[in-house]
């Protein structure tokens, strides 16, 4: 993905020389290891800081939320799906977009590399195949494949769905892979244990709203955990709220979520909260064989009604 | 004050005697990060933490308070009357705190402690704690504390400053409290003449790890109107997604919600933490928002603690550079770069005061 | 030093509706322990938090004077969850009252001068308390011209009417009563909007004139060019501002316009301090 960076800068520069966009979203060089920062170019001149590479893991359709202007927009598969649904529900217009597609690989996960270094991390450097983690008196090569993200090795839409560029030949989409083990663990587990599964998983949450932030999904103009009338939801740290608050978001995002992981890698605490989403995720596959994101002409499940639909669940 | 020596051998006994009249705190790790807790009794503070994950703020000010209760049982005699909720004040000791949470909490007395109004809540807290801070042998690459009015052996805020001298600690005691600590631990070796001068070299080769840093010397004398309107708050904000990850992280941040909170007919009046970065915090009763942007809200966070805290109270940047905000902003979003950009508009000469 | 976060206890009195549109309505507060009504000493122009027991605080102005005794007075616009749950009290609940807080008009500078009131719709709160103030005999004295410019979109959406035209009778005290628009043939005051009024009957600006500016940020908005026009000083400009606030104290964060925070360092701010600050309000 290395050679994205420059093909990426290339197209940027087109489209905001011919005037076919406003601006371009993408991403420029962090300033910590394995962290960049989600930005835009508006002129030519400004489209050099924009770079690409295994740390690309924010979703930037969160950044399209109304906006007005035409804007260009790299997108991974994950994005892509996210941009398709946010087209769908009216958060932007297909034709204000240019789409600068990039065929992912997968974005690795800090917390597992940090955890597998002796000491602090100060660089990470990048090869086709793998990264390489320094730090005081060590240096560490891990393949990639051994340090995704979880939700990108799980990933089977790799390639965006809709594009109007595309930065490099489509990869291989991954083949064969358990995408609900863990859900079907959460599912296995009897209530009790589910329950205390869920109050040590929530634990350490401090309501800092990163992981519902980071979602595109998340851009309701008042959040019911915002919402003083009625208040739904107590603001303190009873955990009786913060479960409410998480329950309540992942429900939030049945039939729309694209397990893009921008939540779980937002939160500072270490937080899966994935596991809700996929839950519902799972089941929107099984309910309905929905997959959210891959289509801007079929409708979502959770806004249409077919005779077909299961009512099992009605009692 | 003088310079007690505490074998490590030593450590865990007086740890068990100093708890018979402190309650003791420390970094416990759990799972993958590190916190401040309660110690459980024999449990040793870990002390092969960098830094705990969040800062050691909640142990003053925890992130809910309740601050009063009432009744709204209108057969009783005191219904719908507030009342002061109790509190535990015994002695406490914050045991491996790092020397820029504990000047953190130096900043933050100035907001709580005035004048003219006092918290309670946070002022007896503070005080009946004792702050054993550990300094720091190998700070973070993304501290920059040393530009940023602290040091990985700075004593500001703390009652006793460890250095770990291989097989003992240095504890340099800085104040009574700090002494009565050392006390209750039975430590009375007093450090040998040349303690002091291991403490020094230790701090330099500290302060020389210090690869990180901010530039905050044109900032008090720029003009507080040009910086709010600088061209670069757009850019700035951008990425932002306006969660709370910086503000809850961070040592220095104080801002504070109150929620009122009744289950049945009893309930409890609260402090929740607050933070700027949330539309709802400003948010006027009829719709409008002072600050209703994503820029806005940005802003006001770098305008707080680089300028208008340094004007209010002229002592430095509301900062001591402990870098969490730094490593956990989910969006990469950096202060050092933030301040270089304000520090730098201010010593351009564009937003210098007019008077 | 007090808890300053324990509100005194108080019992509503008295309420009564002010406006025709029922949103506004004016609460009379007794002190349930008598010594807190002289620890509660305010001056005109300061604010406190009204504590509704389970349901929040909200930040209201004193409407009533430092000159009336045995009770504090409030006019409550409905807005918010709290607003709305006080709305539906009665004579006799109880409830808490938190202050006084902030600043307050600048009573000492403002001795031996002029004094242009201009209030719009229900900011006329801390300006009834002034005009009470300045009225009290021993205290008129003090005071040069006393003008007021008060308007409000109807005759019915006018605060204290019968204080107004009690005020229209006197002849110590300079009355611009005026509404935006009203078809009532019996209307014997102006019509027109504040700006347009306060450009007519304002008095020419001077180093003995102040003007006191309350009300909407739309009314603000197209008064200060009138007063501009009208030659007054920035620092004879006084405005008294509103943010959400939570503490009241200057602690919890929010309420801040640049380095000042409205509830401790305000709300009563001149044109000139308000020029230095960035216009968070």
């Amino acid at each position: 993905m290395l050679s994205y960076a420059e093909k990426i800068r290339e197209i940027a520069g087109r489209l905001l020389t011919s005037g076919s966009v406003e601006m371009v979203i993408g991403f420029r060089q962090g300033t910590v290891p394995m962290m960049n920062e989600p930005h835009f170019a508006k002129t030519p001149a400004q489209v050099q800081a924009l770079v690409w590479d295994s740390h690309c893991g924010i979703n930037l359709a969160n950044y399209l939320t109304d906006r007005k202007e035409k804007i260009g927009i790299v997108a991974k598969g994950c994005d892509s799906r996210n941009i398709v649904t946010h087209i769908i529900e009216n958060k932007i217009k297909r034709e204000q977009l240019v789409v600068i597609g990039v065929p992912c690989k997968g974005m690795v996960d800090k917390r597992k590399i940090a955890m597998k270094c002796p000491g602090e991390i100060t660089a990470v450097i990048e090869d086709e195949a793998g990264v390489t983690a320094k730090g005081g008196g060590f240096s560490q090569r891990f393949e990639k494949k051994d340090v995704l993200q979880h939700n990108c090795s799980l990933c089977i839409h790799r390639n965006p769905v809709i594009h109007d560029e595309l930065v490099a030949e489509p990869v291989p989409e991954q083949q064969g892979v358990d995408r609900y083990a863990d859900v079907r663990s959460l599912e296995a587990m009897g209530p009790e244990q589910r329950w205390k599964y869920v109050e040590e998983l929530l634990a350490p949450c401090v309501r800092c709203y990163a992981c519902r932030n980071a979602c595109p999904l998340c851009y309701c103009p008042t959040c019911f955990v915002d919402e003083a009338r009625p208040q739904w939801v107590g603001k303190g740290q009873d955990p009786q709220d913060v479960r409410a608050f998480h329950f309540l978001r992942a429900y939030h995002c049945a039939g729309r979520c694209t397990d893009c992981g921008s939540c779980e890698r937002s939160c500072p605490v270490g937080i899966n909260m994935r596991v809700f989403t996929k839950k519902l995720e799972k089941d929107c596959l099984d309910l309905f064989g929905w997959e959210a994101g891959l289509s801007l002409e079929v409708r979502p499940p959770l806004d249409t009604y077919r005779p077909q639909d299961p009512n099992d669940f009605i009692k | 004050m003088k310079m007690i020596a505490i074998p490590k051998k030593e450590w865990p006994a007086g740890l068990a005697k100093a708890a018979g009249s402190f309650r003791l705190f420390g970094p416990v790790k759990e799972k993958e990060f590190h916190s401040f807790k309660r110690l459980e009794n024999g449990q040793l503070p870990d002390f092969s933490c960098q830094n705990t994950r969040l800062s050691p703020k909640h142990l003053v000010y925890p992130q809910s308070e309740v601050m009063l209760t009432y009744s709204l049982d209108e057969s009783r005699p005191d219904h719908h009357i507030m009342k002061e909720a109790p509190a535990d004040t015994s002695p406490r000791a914050v045991l491996g705190i790092r020397p820029c949470d504990a000047k953190a909490f130096v900043l933050v007395r100035m907001n709580f402690d005035t004048p003219d109004y006092k918290d309670p809540y946070w002022l007896r807290a503070y005080e009946s704690t004792t702050f054993v801070g550990l300094s720091c042998a190998s700070p973070c690459s993304s501290c920059f504390c040393t530009t940023a009015g602290c040091g990985p052996f700075h004593e500001e805020g703390l009652d006793v400053l460890l250095a770990d001298a291989g097989d003992h600690f240095l504890a340099k005691v800085l104040t009574e409290k700090g002494a009565a600590w050392v006390a209750a631990g039975g430590w009375t070796q007093t450090a040998d003449a040349k303690a002091e001068g291991r403490l020094a070299d230790l701090r330099q080769a500290a302060e020389a790890k210090i690869a990180s840093q901010v530039q905050t010397e044109s900032l008090k004398a720029a003009d507080t109107t040009a910086l709010y309107n600088a061209g670069f708050w757009e850019e700035v904000s951008f990425a932002c997604i306006n969660c709370g990850t910086c503000t809850y992280s961070c040592p220095t941040c104080w801002c504070f919600d109150i929620q009122d909170e009744t289950r049945g007919t009893s309930g409890v009046r609260m402090k929740n933490w607050d933070s700027c970065m949330y539309p709802l915090f400003t948010l006027h009763g009829t719709g409008h928002n002072p600050r209703g942007t994503k820029l806005h809200r940005v802003r006001q966070r770098f305008m707080h603690k680089l300028k208008y805290f340094v004007d209010k109270y002229d002592r430095g940047i509301q900062c001591v550079g402990c870098g969490r905000c730094v490593r956990l902003c989910p969006v990469n979003i950096d202060i050092r770069r933030v301040c270089g950009l304000m520090n730098g508009l201010a010593a351009s000469g564009e937003a210098c005061a007019i008077d | 030093m007090r808890n300053p976060y324990l509100p005194y206890p108080v019992r509503i009195d008295d309420i009564t509706v002010e406006t025709e549109d029922k949103n506004l309505k004016t609460f009379k507060f007794v002190f349930l322990d008598p010594a807190d009504e002289q620890k509660f000493a305010y001056k005109a122009g300061q604010f406190a938090e009204l504590s509704v027991t389970g349901q929040g605080e909200i930040p209201i102005g004193i409407a009533s004077s430092p000159t009336e005794k045995g009770f504090v007075m409030f006019t409550v616009n409905k807005v918010g969850r709290v607003s709305s749950f006080l709305h539906a009290m009665k004579p006799g609940d109880i409830m808490g009252l938190r202050g006084p807080m902030g600043n307050w008009y600048p009573w000492e500078k403002m001795q031996g001068k002029n004094v242009v009131i201009i209030g719009g719709g229900f900011a006329f709160t801390t300006l009834r308390s002034s005009i009470v103030y300045m009225l009290q005999p021993e205290n008129r004295k003090n005071f040069g011209e006393i003008h007021v410019i008060y308007g409000a979109r109807s005759p019915g959406m006018l605060l204290y009417r019968e204080e107004l035209a009690a005020w229209e009778q006197r002849d110590d005290i300079h009355m611009h009563i005026t509404v935006d628009a009203t078809s009532d043939p019996n209307w014997k005051y102006n019509v027109g909007f504040v700006p347009a009024i306060a450009e007519k009957k304002a008095p020419p600006a001077g180093s003995d004139t102040y003007a006191i500016i309350c009300g909407p940020p739309i009314m603000i908005k197209f008064t200060q060019p009138v007063l501009d026009k009208l030659g007054y000083a920035h620092d004879k400009i006084i405005m008294s501002l509103e943010n959400r606030m939570k503490c009241g104290i200057g602690m919890c964060g929010r309420c801040n316009i640049g380095k000042e925070f409205v509830c401790k360092d305000g709300p009563v701010f001149t044109l000139e301090q308000l020029n230095k600050t960035p216009r968070e309000y």
